[in-house]
Formats: C-alpha cells, sequence, structure tokens
C-alpha cells in the first residue's frame, strides 16, 4: 500500500455516484445468502448435519414406527415416516444448523460489523438463514416427489394446506433458531442447547410417536408444543383427512408459536459476544 | 452553525450503560465538511462510546446528534449510505477469502466501488484470494479499512485505525486518509497515538473520562503548553546558581526548565553556561507537543478528580 497504488486506482471520489448500483433487499440479500453458502459448503460439520442428518433419521424414525400399531393413527408406516421427515429436516437443517451459524456469525463480531452497514437487522438475520432454508425447501420437495415417485404415497391431498406448514415451520424454526443462539455461548455448546428443541419435537410433536397413539392428557398436551401445529397441517396437507376444526387449531398454534418468538428475536437477540 | 458546513454535530452528549456508569459526560462539538477529526484519549475515555452514537449504533442517553443533518440512530437508512464505518473490533467470517468478504459488503452497499479498487486502496490486491483466518491483524484493519470505503462515502468513521499496524501500515493509512480528505470526504478518526492525531488532525478534541477537555487545532492546543528544556548539572554545581529568571525546577542534578519563550531562555541558559565554563550534559530542548499536552491534562484532571 503506497501513495502510487492510490493513485494508479483512482483518487478516492466521495461526489462521484455514477454507479447506479443502489441496495436493494434483493441484492443485500443475495449477498448475505451467498457468502453463507460458501460457508456452509467449506463447513464440513455443518454440511454433514444438513445433508446425511435427516436421511439418517427418517432411517430411524421408521425402524421405530415399525413396531407400531398405526392402526389408531390412520398413516401407515411410510406415510408417517416421509411427513414425520419433513419435520425431521426442519428440526436439522433449520434449527440446528442455524443456532451454529448465528452463533459463530456473533462470536466472530461479524454480526456486529454488518450491524454498522446499510442492511436492517431482519436482513441480517434473514440472509444468514438463507442457505439452510433453501437446503431445507429442496429436501422437503424431494421428499414429497421420492414419497410419491416410489413409495405408492399419493400427491399432496391439500396442497396448500402442506405448503403452509412448510412455510411457517421455516419460520418458526428460524426464529427460534436465533432465540436459542441468544442463549448459546459457543458454536460447541450449540449442541447441547439445540437438544432440547429436537428431544421435545421428536417425541412431543408426533415425529417418532404419532400423538394419536399417545393417552390422551398427553397429547392435548403435546398439541401445544411448537412443532405439533406444523407437523398436523404437514399431514393434513398431504395424506388428506383431517378436519377443518383441527387444521384451523393446528394452524393457529403454528402461527402463534410464530409470532411469540419472532418477537423473542426482537427482544432477546445479542448481536456481539457476552464479555 | 449550519448543517451544510457541519456534517457532524454533537450536542450535550451524554451516554449511560446499563449499570449506572455514564462512558460520555455531555460532550459538544462539530466537524466540518472535509476536515479530519480526532477524538484523542486513554483507553476508557469514552471515545468508542462517542464514536458509536456518532455512527447510530446505538441512542444517547441525552443529547442531541446530527450527521449529514439527520438523527443517524433515528434515521438509519438516510445516513448508513453515505457514511463508512471501521469499529475498533469489527469482524469477518474467516473461511471467506478477502474478495469474497468484499464482494458480500458491495452486495450490501449502495453505489460500491468495484471490488479490486478497494481492495487496491488498501494494498490488499495481491491477497484477494486468501482466507481471512490467515491475514495477519495488520491486513484484517486494512481489510475492515477497505470495506469502509467501499460505498465512497462521505463522512468516515475510523475508531483507532491504525492500532495493531507496523510502521510502515500506519503511514500508509495516513497518506489514504489524508488523500481521502483531500478528495472531499471528511473523516473522524479516534486514536490513543498522539503522533497520529499531530500529524493528521485539522481539529482535535481531547477526551480524558467522558469529557472533552481540549480542542482546537494541534497547533494552538500545544501553542497554549509551556515548551521544556532539559540536562543535568555537574557534581558540586547546585541548582541555586542558575540565572534566576530561568524558572528551573530541580531534581538533585537533574534540571527541567518550562518556559513559553524557548528560544529566549535556553539561549540565556546557554550564555550563563559558557561563562560559568559549565558543561551541561544531556541538553534537551523542545517545543510543546501533544504528548506534553495530553500528559498535563491527564494529570491534572486525575488529581483533580
Amino acid at each position: 500500500m503506497t501513495a502510487t497504488t492510490i493513485k494508479s486506482s483512482g483518487a478516492p471520489r466521495p461526489a462521484d455516484r455514477s454507479q447506479p448500483s443502489k441496495s436493494s433487499p434483493a441484492r443485500r440479500l443475495t449477498a448475505l445468502g451467498r457468502a453463507e453458502l460458501t460457508l456452509l459448503i467449506r463447513n464440513r460439520t455443518a454440511l454433514f448435519v444438513a445433508l446425511l442428518m435427516p436421511l439418517v433419521m427418517v432411517v430411524a424414525t421408521k425402524s421405530s414406527l415399525d413396531s407400531m400399531d398405526l392402526g389408531k393413527a390412520g398413516m401407515s408406516v411410510v406415510e408417517a415416516s416421509m411427513t414425520a421427515a419433513i419435520g425431521m429436516v426442519l428440526v436439522l437443517v433449520v434449527h440446528l444448523n442455524l443456532v451454529s451459524a448465528y452463533v459463530a456469525r456473533r462470536e466472530e463480531l461479524v454480526l456486529k460489523r454488518l450491524r454498522t452497514g446499510e442492511v436492517p437487522d431482519h436482513e441480517i438475520l434473514a440472509g444468514t438463514a438463507l442457505p439452510a432454508v433453501g437446503l431445507a425447501l429442496t429436501q422437503c420437495v424431494l421428499l414429497v416427489a421420492g414419497g410419491v415417485a416410489f413409495m405408492d404415497l399419493g400427491a399432496p391431498k391439500r396442497p396448500d394446506l402442506l405448503i403452509a406448514g412448510i412455510a411457517i415451520g421455516v419460520v418458526l424454526l428460524a426464529a427460534l433458531a436465533a432465540v436459542t443462539a441468544a442463549i448459546t455461548r459457543t458454536v460447541e455448546s450449540a449442541q447441547i442447547t439445540t437438544m432440547p428443541m429436537f428431544l421435545v419435537s421428536v417425541a412431543g410433536s408426533g415425529l417418532l410417536v404419532p400423538l394419536e397413539l399417545m393417552p390422551e392428557k398427553m397429547a392435548s398436551v403435546c398439541e401445544l408444543l411448537p412443532l405439533t401445529g406444523v407437523m398436523t397441517l404437514i399431514r393434513a396437507g398431504w395424506l388428506g383427512g383431517t378436519d377443518s376444526a383441527d387444521v384451523t387449531r393446528a394452524a393457529l398454534t403454528a402461527l402463534v408459536w410464530s409470532a411469540v418468538s419472532l418477537l423473542a428475536v426482537r427482544r432477546w437477540f445479542r448481536w456481539e459476544p457476552r464479555r | 452553525m449550519t448543517t451544510d458546513q457541519y456534517v457532524i454535530t454533537a450536542n450535550e452528549l451524554r451516554r449511560s450503560y446499563a449499570g449506572g456508569f455514564e462512558a460520555v459526560s455531555g460532550i459538544s462539538f462539530s466537524v466540518a465538511r472535509g476536515e479530519i477529526f480526532a477524538l484523542l484519549g486513554t483507553n476508557g475515555a469514552g471515545k468508542t462510546s462517542t464514536v458509536e452514537l456518532l455512527e447510530g449504533l446505538a441512542a444517547p442517553t441525552a443529547g442531541r446528534v446530527r450527521v449529514l443533518g439527520h438523527d443517524p440512530y433515528r434515521e438509519r437508512p438516510a445516513v448508513r449510505p453515505r457514511i463508512g464505518v471501521m469499529l475498533q473490533e469489527g469482524g469477518f467470517p474467516s473461511d471467506l477469502t478477502v474478495a469474497e468478504t468484499a464482494r458480500m459488503w458491495a452486495g450490501c452497499t449502495s453505489g460500491a466501488r468495484p471490488v479490486p479498487e478497494a481492495l487496491g486502496l488498501v494494498g490488499l490486491a495481491e491477497r484477494a484470494g486468501v482466507r481471512v483466518k490467515q491475514l495477519s491483524g495488520g491486513e484484517r484493519r486494512r481489510l475492515d479499512l477497505a470495506l469502509a470505503l467501499l460505498g465512497r462515502p462521505e463522512v468516515l468513521f475510523l475508531d483507532e485505525p491504525t492500532t495493531g499496524l507496523d510502521a510502515e501500515g500506519r503511514r500508509d493509512t495516513w497518506d489514504l486518509v489524508r488523500a481521502l480528505r483531500d478528495s472531499g470526504t471528511t473523516v473522524l478518526l479516534t486514536t490513543h497515538y498522539l503522533e497520529e492525531a499531530e500529524s493528521l488532525a485539522d481539529q482535535l478534541a481531547i477526551m480524558h473520562r467522558g469529557q472533552i477537555v481540549t480542542t482546537g487545532t494541534p497547533a494552538t492546543v500545544t501553542a497554549s503548553r509551556p515548551a521544556r528544556i532539559r540536562f543535568l548539572l555537574p557534581d558540586g554545581v547546585p541548582a541555586g546558581r542558575l540565572p534566576l529568571g530561568l524558572h528551573a525546577g530541580a531534581d538533585g542534578q537533574r534540571i527541567e526548565i518550562r518556559t513559553h519563550q524557548l528560544q529566549e531562555s535556553l539561549e540565556e541558559l546557554l550564555r550563563w553556561a559558557r561563562e560559568s565554563q559549565i558543561p551541561l550534559e544531556g541538553l534537551d530542548a523542545r517545543s510543546a507537543s501533544l504528548e506534553e499536552a495530553f500528559l498535563e491534562i491527564a494529570q491534572t484532571e486525575t488529581a483533580g478528580a
């Protein structure tokens, strides 16, 4: 860096606005998402969690469901496992991944630095979430396509409900990831802080055991868990057969959880490391 | 004071933290368009707390800030595209390369320079393909500066821009900051290097314990301070033999004279020494420097607190 290099690259001209490249939300999100995707590809652990874990978990779910009598739930083992797989993708790819991503960026002071620029706070969080969300949506599409093509599952009965369920699920789990990141000090401890959400969802939101097979009191509690409403919408959307009162209640639960989580992010998200 | 003359104005700014600690205790200053303004102070003087208010990262507890005529905190979208910020401690994803980092930042910046141009400004062009985690501390500071310059800012905030740089890197950064100023950029920087403020700043303010204790040009701030002459008297020559007009202070044989007329005092001392045939060992005479002014202010304030 010498005076010559400054001259050769043109003296800085603050008044020169000849380039009309005004920053827009789309451009900013693309830039952040692209950087985050590069980071995801370079992080083997995160990539493994995002690509292989859902597959491993689907096999595990299926073998667990195989041993149950699903007659009461009104689903076949394949139906139950494929819909559970969508939930698993949401929990592992969106929640687990994003907690690590948010914590890593915060601890590296990247979030602090980004906040000095033109990007509004919600775009920083959304841009960081883009690759994980894109990956999760791709896997959901593959699961539905694969289920229909190779596993004799019918095409989704109510695609609108299926799409709504996945969409709300993505927003909800991304927001919950930001909340979880707030109580996570290091990337390593994210393995522990993400456990409650994972266990509660797998055990209580119908991923491993359909709610219909639970004792009634337990089921009514489990209906209120964050992911249960989303799962009900997904199953109603793909398999059909859920009455509209149940669908409405599920949608409401999911939306309330999303709203509360988004408020919690606003209130508690930490942009800088604790010192 | 009009807004088109002053791009930054601070009025009775205060900033308290949750614990009740007041980091900024009612400071006022203005920065004119196209000048380099340095906030000078020891660690903990309140420089960074002040700059964060100007950058719009936090709202002041009391008082008023205007940057380019806007409230930098409440009117972020109006201010941010026109300013560039380099934090004292900012970070970049360690697994991205220098060029990838700059590209990400360019995508988030209105009217961004081409990435190679920005990296060229700070001499990082050859390091474009290197991962951020492999950069030295100084290179990371320069990358930070490159990003602050990406949007061709009208106002540049640099919080300790040369901390961690070697002598050459520091000088290069100074040259770059001067070049930016000469092309019309207003620069507000903080530093605890007195040399930096003295050589770079058009205006400066010395902060101490959350307050501004002195402001002015480096010349006016130092002009009010006495110059000093130091030397050792040979054994057996008591300080009392020195001419009375010199107002010498003695610590054993070690003498210090403080004077506002350096030339006259020196002349008188040297004439006396020749006439009395007394050698003055380690003779050292210097005009007031910012450092002296700064140390004196810090000491006085500490004693007064």
